[in-house]
């Protein structure tokens, strides 16, 4: 690769300017299923940046082994052995964290983040900013994540975290909560709500 | 070397599996004492919060040996064969039919005094398993209490029967009615059941998962009929 890699870019620029969920919309899925509340977005964030920092460093160490024909299904094995790992731990150590994420830990296999992340960054580049890369960008995505999830707990259920945060004079006053925002389609309006702010703000993400 | 030949794709990937095989097989030996330490801790909290005792973080062990008083396994003709039900697979018995079934029951006595009888039930949801706890009054025939976990139902939606808002409706319905057993329906908000049996709301938005927690109390009380009337009859 001609052009040097700078650290603190591979780190940061996932939180905005490369976002993967709002500028290269991958991990859309995921979004759609575990933001209808605030706690599993966070652990669900949590863990996509333990095994995206993980998965990358151990792809960007054996990058120059892998046979270019089977590199996909290598990927997959390496990803999937780390989320049955992940997995495990929580249930062992964080039984309660587990039971809520249930399914959703093992989906992060099929998150479209980490199957990127690692093609188009790792197999090119040192374990060093293969790791930071790996963290930036499931910061990145945590993020949304958690944005997502505020306004649909917020909206759709009136607590944040499980707290009750609109006070029952609302409701006494007519103030009903918006069943819709529960429904995953409104995490995709919520999204593209995000999008548009940011692409507002962002000249240079603009499209013709 | 060369990288992109058969033999050497072959092996590396069956190395690779090997690995990460072996991995995945020591995380899982080393951790399944603690998992399923976990996992019986969590399921004397689940029977504990059906008869509406929560024990302390940490006291749950010494909590359901204080409260349960006896553990008994009985079958469909309500005769007890058994004293270990809480080692029984409610999973694998909730598909067995006629005498063949094994019921556990837990006896409870709580902090004041009264008895309850707390029965596993187990069922399928939208996406996967429900599950749960009914507890019975000394009479046993009124639901003091009931538990209802799940897998993974839609949060907000199907997930909101672990809920109290959904729970709660249980306390005080009668499974014997006239003379009759029916187990508690479950039915849409604002409707009522075709018989006169005793009906809790659904979770509106949840209705697959609300007819699931309805065909899992059809299916996992039904066949303790008779031991629940033998309850009623020595009243």
């Amino acid at each position: 690769m001609a052009e040097k890699i700078n650290n603190k870019s591979v780190l940061l620029n996932p939180f905005s300017k490369n976002n993967p969920v709002v500028v290269q919309v991958l991990g859309i899925c995921s979004v759609l299923a575990v933001t209808a509340k605030l706690e599993p977005a966070i652990v669900m964030g949590i863990s996509v940046i333990a095994v995206l920092a993980f998965s990358n460093v151990i792809i960007s160490l054996i990058r120059n082994t892998i046979p270019t024909n089977i590199r996909i299904i290598v990927q997959l094995v390496v990803v999937a052995g780390l989320v049955v790992i992940v997995d495990q731990l929580l249930k062992a150590y964080a039984y309660d964290v587990s039971k809520q994420l249930s399914v959703f830990i093992g989906l992060i296999i099929t998150n479209c983040i980490l199957m990127g992340r690692l093609e188009a960054f790792a197999m090119g580049n040192k374990p060093w900013p293969a790791f930071l890369d790996g963290i930036g960008n499931g910061i990145g995505y945590s993020i949304i994540l958690v944005i997502v999830g505020f306004f649909r707990e917020l909206l759709g259920s009136g607590t944040l975290l499980g707290i009750q945060v609109v006070p029952d004079s609302f409701y006494e006053a007519g103030y009903v909560n918006n069943g819709l925002m529960i429904l995953p389609p409104m995490a995709l309006i919520v999204v593209a709500c995000i999008i548009w702010v940011q692409r507002a703000r962002n000249k240079d993400l603009q499209e013709d | 070397m060369n990288k992109q030949s058969n033999t050497y794709t072959i092996i590396y990937i069956i190395v690779l599996v090997v690995i990460v095989g072996t991995a995945l097989a020591f995380t899982s030996l080393s951790l399944h004492n603690r998992q399923q330490e976990n996992a019986d801790i969590d399921k004397m909290r689940q029977i504990l919060a059906s008869a509406n005792i929560t024990p302390a973080e940490g006291e749950v062990i010494d909590d359901f040996n204080k409260y349960i008083v006896a553990q008994e396994v009985v079958n469909e003709n309500g005769e007890v064969t058994g004293s270990d039900a809480f080692d029984i697979n409610v999973a694998a018995e909730s598909k067995v039919t006629g005498t063949e079934r094994k019921l556990p029951v837990f006896v409870c006595r709580t902090a004041d005094r009264q008895t309850r009888y707390i029965l596993p039930v187990y069922g399928a949801g939208l996406w996967g398993p429900i599950w749960g706890y009914v507890a019975f009054d000394a009479d046993g025939s009124t639901i003091v209490g009931a538990y209802f976990a799940h897998q993974g139902e839609t949060p907000g939606l199907g997930a909101e029967i672990e809920k109290p808002a959904f729970r709660d409706q249980f306390q005080g319905k009668q499974v014997f009615k006239n003379g009759t057993f029916h187990p508690v329906a479950v039915v849409k908000a604002g409707q009522h059941p075709n018989g006169d049996e005793d009906f809790v709301d659904g979770v509106s938005g949840g209705t697959i998962t609300s007819k699931g927690v309805g065909a899992m109390l059809d299916n996992c009380l039904t066949p303790y009929k008779k031991y629940l009337e033998s309850i009623n009859n020595n009243q």
